[in-house]
């Protein structure tokens, strides 16, 4: 693929943003690692070889019986019993980590929470549940929650401001009404309150949270398509007789991207803060899922653990700023005014 | 005597890690009390040069790598900032080209002023209340009791440059450099703020470093002359000699440049392609809590005029007079009263998909180039949205051959349209605006002041180019401008607007050479004379 000039200069411009260029590597290959959480930390063996046959129990379900064991349900690998089986007639691969996010470790030698140790490297949890699994698949659903969460608000936001700012006059005042009185909802209690009626999954949580974060694109868009709508090259296309909506499309839309790139990290990060924090008060993803949230109210619980809270602090501190700073880069690199040297 | 002495100055910025030189070894002497002009095109390095003599330049950013500027003797090139601002104002001071952006829009003109008399002269608050009104007399603002306690939006542009020169002049410089000080401003207000800066330079002998692209005032106001391009100095000499022999070939064809030559004469015998009766634009004026209508802004007021088939009509006024307004209600591109006639139809109640089909045979290119193109669109994807919008999508190749034709016939090379618009200069952006409207083969064409955001010899272009596809395409044109050298060029007859009104109508050869109105004449004096009328026939 040939990059157009534009695009070469702020592809330059971006590299030449230390700070952005590395946030966004690390970013996207932490996020890259924790898509393939399942091979890094798991309760089950990656490849099985037992009489000369290949499993893979991280993917297929097999019953013990598979393995000369005595029951239908489906092998505990963990189990010395199993692993004895095994072993006899084969070998096994292990993760990194033997350990999934739900797994309780039931050989603790102290009480859960426990602390670090060759096994547990980051502790458990007061249930007994390893802390490093748990954030490595917490990392991945959070991250993922807030991407679409972002690209799904732009998309709402966007036609939104741009409908707006396009017809103006009334369709305009009566919108910008509705996005007030909308705007002086307190979304917080909305959402305890719905989260309350409705038994919270992955997507009830991310419809939910969309229903209060399209709004905030939704000025600078509208205010980008006021000012260029009578602009020249606006006019001379009205002049060619084009649709209003190909007008919007093609002439206004890509030169009110820049200024909704620079909102774009304060949705991602606020989008991930607004699911932690759900979790944080127990109304968030269901009970059990790996949630960075739910990891910070264990913190809270038991600080005499101190290896719970300051890993969940880390972690999204880490996480919000590499996001950060990975976009302040990319609003940069399409800034045209600014230079780098 | 000497008072600016600049040796071999050069002035590098930089661009993409490189030292680009803007400047390119410029010397030149200022006497005192004396008018130099320093002439040429845009981006040759005259406005440049003028800032690095207040050392007003984005430094480090950008460089002096060689030379020196004195002022009274003094080195100013490398002189800490803290030491320029002794310089700035009391002995050289600036005006700029757009007095709107160059005063604050939150302060009072007084407090413009008198900001600078408390900060260089340390004058008390009742001292610089007196020397701020005889500043304002000296710039002719009139009404001053009033205007005092103005801002700058509630003055018109010829009285906001007048505040500026009052600024300007307020610590008595020995220079005062004038950047393009009359570009943005109407002929008839030219000529009187021209007329000002010559009788302040008289009385009070100060120097002047007049920059300008338009040699028509060069003539009128300077004494010596430097022809600058791309950074370089190519002649100086005295006025006088320069314009009787020009030596080198870049000044002849400067001096050669504008716009000249007369329309064809044609068969009046055409029908008309478009007329209108009685057009009205009001725009209501809002007043008290209801927002009840109390009054209307008449931008077009009972207008008619009819262009025939192959014919220029040139719509003549200062800006606010309603000519750029009149042009869009004709295509329907704003809502009007009256009746319009487009080939002999009646279009003014036509709905916008009933106007559609016919957008293909009226166009419209405007004044600005840079803001008439998008700029996230290919020059082809620019030109080639009016063929999708009628003809469809059809074959890509053929697509691209017509563009590359149409192209070719406004003078653009044919590759140009995988590029964007911001590699192209103004006058080339023009070409393909121009390309963009013909592409359609439209039978008229509303031109919106096309030349006046351009370069002198780059208008002259424009103009030839114009004058050229119409005999060949047997186009009409409505051709609206301020600037009546390029309208006697082209346009066959001749509507001048004031407020909204016509003040007069008729051949161009009749309005040119025997105006009837005071106001016609007054605006052919400042057009072609520099010169002001008396009292109360135009606005100031």
């Amino acid at each position: 693929m040939t990059l157009s000039a534009i695009n070469r200069r702020r592809l330059n411009n971006f590299k030449a943003n230390r700070r952005g260029y590395w946030s966004m590597i690390f970013f996207v290959l932490l996020f890259v690692i924790s898509l393939f959480a399942e091979l890094i930390a798991n309760d089950k063996p990656l490849v099985v070889s037992y009489q000369d046959q290949l499993y893979f129990p991280f993917l297929i379900a097999y019953p013990e019986t598979a393995f000369g064991g005595d029951f239908e349900t489906e092998a505990d690998y963990r189990d010395p019993f199993v692993a004895d089986l095994i072993n006899e007639d084969g070998w096994q691969i292990w993760p990194l980590i033997r350990y999934s996010y739900t797994t309780i470790n039931y050989d603790l030698t102290s009480p859960a929470p426990s602390p670090p140790d060759a096994e547990n490297w980051l502790g458990t949890d007061d249930q007994g549940r390893d802390v490093l699994a748990r954030v490595i698949y917490g990392y991945r659903i959070s991250v993922a929650f807030g991407v679409i969460l972002t690209i799904f608000s732009s998309i709402i936001g966007v036609t939104a401001g741009a409908v707006q700012g396009y017809f103006g006059g009334w369709t305009d005042l009566i919108f910008q009404r509705l996005l007030e009185i909308w705007g002086g909802m307190p979304s917080l209690y909305i959402l305890i309150i719905l989260a309350a009626l409705i038994e919270p999954s992955f997507l009830i949580l991310l419809a939910l949270l969309l229903l209060f974060s399209w709004p905030s694109l939704v000025g600078v868009v509208r205010a980008e398509f006021l000012r260029s709508r009578n602009f020249d090259y606006v006019r001379a296309a009205r002049a060619l007789g084009v649709r209003d909506r190909v007008i919007m499309f093609k002439h206004l839309l890509p030169n009110s991207m820049v200024s909704a790139l620079t909102f774009l990290p304060f949705i991602l990060t606020g989008s991930i803060v607004s699911l932690t924090s759900l979790d944080f008060l127990g109304l968030g993803l269901p009970p059990g899922s790996p949630s960075l949230g739910e990891l910070l109210a264990q913190g809270k619980a038991n600080l005499q653990a101190p290896w719970l809270g300051i890993t969940a602090f880390l972690t999204l501190s880490i996480m919000l700023t590499l996001a950060f700073f990975m976009q302040e880069g990319i609003r940069d690199a399409f800034d045209p005014r600014k230079t780098f040297q | 005597m000497v008072l600016v002495e600049i040796n071999d100055l050069w002035v590098t910025f930089k661009s993409d890690g490189k030292d680009v030189p803007a400047v390119k070894g410029v010397s030149f002497n200022i006497e005192k009390g004396e008018t130099l002009a320093l002439v040429g095109e845009s981006g040759s390095g005259k406005s440049v040069t003028a800032l690095s003599i207040l050392q007003l330049l984005p430094y480090p950013l950008a460089k002096h790598p060689k030379g020196s500027i004195k002022i009274n003797g003094e080195e100013v090139v490398g002189r800490p900032q803290k030491e320029m601002r002794n310089f700035r104002g009391n002995h050289v001071s600036m005006i700029f080209q757009e007095p709107m952006t160059s005063l604050n829009p939150l302060h009072t003109i007084e407090k413009q002023i008198n900001e600078t008399l408390l900060v260089h002269k340390g004058m008390s608050q009742k001292e610089a209340a007196v020397r701020v009104r005889e500043l304002l007399e000296m710039v002719g603002l009139d009404a001053i009791d009033e205007r005092l306690n103005a801002y700058p939006h509630q003055l018109s542009g010829g009285q906001r440059q007048r505040v500026m020169i009052a600024m300007a002049l307020a610590n008595e410089p020995d220079l005062l450099i004038a950047d393009e000080p009359t570009t943005a401003l109407d002929v008839t207000i030219q000529a009187q703020i021209l007329e000002l800066l010559m009788d302040l330079q008289k009385r009070l002998g100060m120097a002047i470093l007049l920059i300008t692209h338009d040699l028509g005032i060069v003539r009128k106001m300077a004494k010596d002359v430097c022809v600058m391009t791309q950074g370089e100095i190519v002649e100086a000499n005295n006025a006088k000699e320069l314009f009787s022999r020009p030596r080198h070939e870049y000044t002849q064809m400067l001096l050669e440049a504008e716009p000249k030559g007369l329309p064809l004469r044609k068969n009046d015998a055409l029908p008309d392609v478009i007329s209108c009766k009685n057009l009205k634009v009001y725009f209501p004026i809002k007043k008290g809590l209801l927002k009840r209508v109390a009054d209307y802004v008449r931008a077009v007021d009972n207008i008619s005029v009819n262009v025939k088939q192959g014919h220029t009509v040139g719509i003549v006024g200062e800006s606010g007079s309603g000519k750029s307004t009149l042009g869009l209600a004709m295509l329907r591109l704003i809502s009007s009263e009256g009746e319009i006639k487009f080939n002999g139809q009646s279009i003014e109640d036509a709905s916008w998909k009933d106007l559609r089909p016919l957008r293909a045979e009226m166009q419209i290119v405007f004044q600005d180039p840079y803001s008439s193109l998008s700029p996230r669109l290919s020059v082809g994807q620019i030109i080639e949205e009016g063929v999708i919008v009628h003809e469809g999508h059809g074959n890509r190749l053929e697509r691209r051959d017509r563009i590359s034709e149409v192209l070719k016939e406004v003078g653009i090379p044919p590759d140009a349209q995988d590029r964007y618009p911001h590699e192209f200069s103004g006058g080339q952006r023009q070409r393909i605006a121009i390309a963009r409207a013909l592409i359609l083969k439209p039978k008229f064409i509303v031109l919106d002041e096309p030349t006046s955001a351009l370069d002198m010899s780059v208008q002259a272009q424009i103009v030839d180019l114009l004058r050229d596809l119409q005999n060949r395409h047997n186009l009409t044109y409505l051709f609206i401008s301020h600037d009546l050298k390029v309208v006697r060029a082209i346009a066959d007859s001749v509507l001048v607007m004031r407020g909204g009104k016509i003040v007069e109508q008729g051949p161009a050869a009749q309005i040119f050479d025997n105006p009837e109105t005071d106001y016609t004449k007054a605006l052919m004096k400042a057009a072609f004379d520099l010169e002001t009328a008396s009292a109360g026939v135009v606005n100031s």
